[in-house]
């Protein structure tokens, strides 16, 4: 089985495995047994500054977006910051390192924009021997109302200014944890890099509201009859997350940039998907939240099977699909695809011809010679991967390139129509 | 074996009895009717649409199940098909709607069709929530002859597009073959009369019970009396063997038996022999031979004149029966009826020479025909019709097991029910083009 002792800032950890900071890393017992199941490293529950405990609401702090089967798709929270005294805090992550030491132990942080509270406040946290500080820049509810969290994240400058705070005041490593919640990720990537992080760790939750209650037309689930915008995060989540990480590690300025993924990790593929664009470690929240810990067997089995089986090295992992995420504009042209389904393997359902015919090109038959029969017309198909998404047969409907292998490239720089071009 | 028959009642305690006759397929629960609805493809030109004989639009109905709207999914099925809820539980959906899902090529189990329908529909009937307003009143009359499937169909469609109708029944309960002739483990807990309920319900629907066609009514009077006619009158004589011995005592046909069984209130009376011999391979068959079996029955035999593959049950229907301790045995015609005055066995011919079968029972379930009807042609025992299921006379239509395009099904005789009913609309509104 591949090794898979993982490497991050300097931090070793059995596997690269790091549970997010969120509700399954906020108490002693928890973290103990989620070390117990195997998970490689956590990332605790976000402290706040000394002072009177948070409060969190008392009804509902989760929502889900269930499949038919109950099957939780995508998650959300308005749960806020750890609200159990610091210093409970941090008499258990002092003792958890001691009991755990060769696991990853991280302190996520999130503190007033005053220079002071870093200050005074990091030192204390590094005293009990954890690894790193995750600066909390991305929760998107109710501590964001507070002028933190998101209300950070969103600023690249704020950002900046108070990663600077955390490095004067730290001297173990210092990761950015960005928000989603922006129109591109790179300016907060690279303000963290400008203020002197070692890494950054992204997506943080996105802005949800999760549906209505279809019997008191409320927005669901609510406090009393209210309700606010949580943060959604889990499966659904992964597509977004994964843009994301590839955009920084793709960027000249942000590239070097050590990367934790963190979005809808849920099995060993999910983090192929985020080694592979350029994360070097992973961090898990809702996968456990729904399954409970027990999920990190099939992650480490699963991710180092899949290493054996491409003969690679955990190292060799990360990063080696970033080379293929590029701009629309630098898309060879040229290139011509078109479907192709597998007779022996089609079912006869028809989704393919139908979305086609009512979405798309009209380019897959129903009938032919009187028989139900599905099959491309390659005259129409703009090799548009339609059908191939909607087939409900793995591997029935594939794409097979037409154009000549050997042909001349050609993208939109290029193009005849685009009257920009450059050549 | 003794010379008198052992045919007696009280063979199984009330309890083994009622699990005997318990649903065949129990309902659905929303957990697993929404697992179920996920499985649906939703497919284009939906093969199992293709396969319903009243055309349900299936992964329309299934897709309203999944968004948790029951109404509409049932809106979708009683809207084809009124009887929904009975050919949920009686339709052999193994060789219609659910032998034409592709979830069969995929993976051999097909969506559970008939299950999702029975969900869907349940509650709707159960608290009689009308779904299809009547039209205004037109001021017309129809009578409906036979309250079975393809009558209650036809007076429904009707009552719905503004007619009156009055249905005359032979018998004291409407329903026909699914109140008289089903098995007992596919409609439990008289959903039949549940089911009629809520068809007549809809209103403009008069029923005229023990008012037999021939004796206490007139075709030709009808036609004075109303403006249209609809005969859904079944087959009401059962075949006979025409074999020795078939006047003998405990030689019983299948179907007046069923009717006994499924009027019965307390099954522990209802005496059966120890060994029961059914002659036949249909539908009526294997609901007598399991039902035999389920009452106490030591051994049942079922014995058909052809092979497996020429039987009209269908292979899930075989496999229920052999599931339920019937022995199958094929292409044995009978040759005679033993006893003296009471049966004690039927000699068959095999092709490996003579079969005996000890019995204290026979039953008859080799199909059933027509009653002797005066006014609409008929050809070959059936009322002969058109594409409109018009018959031969002036304003009468027929549907049903009583014409040719019958099939022993209620869900087809339902569509018969329908399709006439719409033509009946059309030409009491004198849209008729002839």
């Amino acid at each position: 089985m591949a090794d898979l002792t993982s490497e991050f800032l300097g931090i070793t950890s059995p596997n690269p495995f790091w549970l997010a900071s969120a509700p399954p890393t906020d108490k002693a017992y928890n973290v103990n047994r989620a070390f117990e199941a195997g998970w490689g490293g956590a990332v605790w529950k976000t402290l706040g500054e000394e002072g009177p405990p948070i409060v969190n609401v008392s009804g509902p702090r989760y929502g889900a977006l269930h499949s038919n089967e109950r099957r939780v798709i995508g998650f959300n929270n308005i749960e806020l910051i750890t609200d159990r005294p610091l210093q409970t805090n941090l008499d258990e992550i002092r003792q958890i390192k001691r009991d755990w030491p060769d696991r990853a132990l991280v302190a996520s942080v999130m503190l007033p924009m005053t220079e002071k509270a870093w200050k005074e406040n990091l030192p204390r946290i590094e005293d009990t021997g954890c690894d790193a500080f995750e600066l909390n820049f991305g929760c998107p509810h109710g501590m964001s109302e507070r002028g933190m969290g998101s209300a950070v994240g969103q600023v690249p400058e704020y950002i900046q200014m108070a990663t600077e705070w955390a490095k004067s005041a730290a001297s173990i490593p210092v990761i950015v944890k960005l928000t989603p919640n922006v129109t591109n990720i790179v300016p907060p990537a690279k303000a963290a890099l400008d203020g002197g992080a070692d890494a950054v760790s992204l997506i943080n939750t996105i802005n949800s509201i999760m549906r209505v209650d279809y019997d008191t037309l409320t927005m669901y689930p609510t406090t009393d009859g209210m309700g606010t915008h949580g943060g959604y995060c889990g499966e659904a989540v992964k597509p977004i997350a994964l843009n994301m990480v590839a955009e920084i590690a793709r960027t000249r300025e942000t590239g070097a940039l050590p990367i934790s993924g963190i979005g809808g990790v849920t099995d060993w593929r999910d983090a192929v998907d985020f080694l592979a664009l350029g994360a070097s470690n992973v961090q898990v929240c809702t996968a456990a939240m729904v399954y409970g810990f027990k999920i990190i067997e099939d992650l480490v089995d699963g991710l180092s099977t899949f290493l054996d089986d491409k003969g690679i090295a955990l190292q060799d992992l990360i990063g080696k699909a970033v080379p293929s995420v590029t701009d629309w504009q630098y898309l060879n042209l040229n290139y011509v695809e078109k479907a192709v389904i597998d007779q022996d393997l089609c079912i006869k359902c028809g989704r393919c011809h139908v979305v086609c015919e009512d979405t798309s090109h009209q380019a897959i038959t129903h009938t032919v010679n009187g028989e139900r029969h599905f099959e491309v017309i390659d005259d129409e198909c703009v090799g548009c991967n339609l059908c191939v998404s909607v087939c409900p047969v793995d591997r029935c409907i594939t794409m097979k390139q037409t154009s000549d292998p050997d042909g001349d490239k050609l993208n939109w720089t290029a193009h005849p129509n685009n009257p920009m071009r450059t050549s | 074996m003794s010379d008198s028959p052992d045919i007696r009642s009280g063979r199984l305690g009330s309890d083994e009895l009622a699990a005997n006759f318990g649903d065949l397929h129990p309902p659905l629960s929303r957990s697993e009717a929404l697992i179920e609805a996920d499985r649906c493809y939703f497919c284009f030109d939906a093969p199992c649409t293709a396969a319903c004989p009243t055309g349900i639009d299936i992964p329309a109905f299934i897709q309203k199940i999944r968004s948790d709207n029951i109404r509409g999914s049932a809106r979708s099925i009683l809207g084809e098909n009124i009887m929904g809820g009975m050919c949920a539980r009686v339709c052999p959906t193994e060789v219609l709607c659910e032998e034409a899902c592709v979830r069969n090529t995929h993976e051999e189990k097909p969506v559970e069709i008939g299950l999702l329908q029975r969900y869907a529909t349940d509650p709707i009937i159960k608290d009689h929530i009308q779904l299809f307003p009547r039209a205004a009143a037109s001021g017309k009359t129809v009578a409906v002859v036979g309250g079975g499937p393809a009558g209650l169909s036809c007076a429904h469609r009707l009552a719905m597009l503004g007619h009156d109708v009055v249905v005359f029944n032979r018998d004291d309960k409407i329903g026909g073959l699914n109140e008289y002739g089903i098995a007992a483990y596919k409609t439990v807990d008289d959903f039949a009369q549940t089911e009629i309920d809520y068809i007549l319900s809809i209103g403009g629907i008069e029923v005229r019970k023990n008012c037999a066609l021939g004796t206490d009514v007139m075709l030709d009077e009808l036609c004075e009396q109303f403006d249209a006619v609809f005969l859904g009158i079944g087959l009401g004589q059962s075949n006979d063997l025409g074999i020795e011995g078939e006047d003998k005592q405990g030689v019983v046909n299948a179907i007046d038996y069923i009717a006994e069984l499924r009027q019965a209130d307390d099954l522990t009376k209802l005496p059966v022999g120890s060994t029961v011999v059914v002659i036949g391979g249909g539908m009526t068959a294997i609901d007598i031979a399991v039902q035999s079996r389920h009452l106490g029955a030591e051994q049942v035999h079922m014995v058909y004149r052809r092979g497996p593959d020429d039987m009209s049950a269908s292979a899930f229907e075989q496999a229920l029966a052999q599931t339920s301790g019937v022995t199958i045995h094929h292409r044995a015609p009978p040759k005679r009826i033993l006893g003296n005055g009471h049966v004690t066995g039927v000699e068959f011919e095999t092709d490996a020479g003579k079969l005996v079968l000890f019995a204290d029972m026979v039953f008859k379930a080799i199909g059933q025909r027509l009653s002797a009807i005066e006014g609409p042609v008929t050809k070959n025992g059936r009322i002969v019709i058109d594409g409109w299921h018009r018959t031969s006379m002036d304003k009468v239509w027929a549907g049903g097991d009583c014409v040719a395009e019958g099939d022993d099904l209620t869900v087809t005789a339902v569509q018969h029910g329908k399709v006439a009913a719409v033509d009946i609309d059309r030409y009491l509104r004198g849209q008729d083009d002839g």
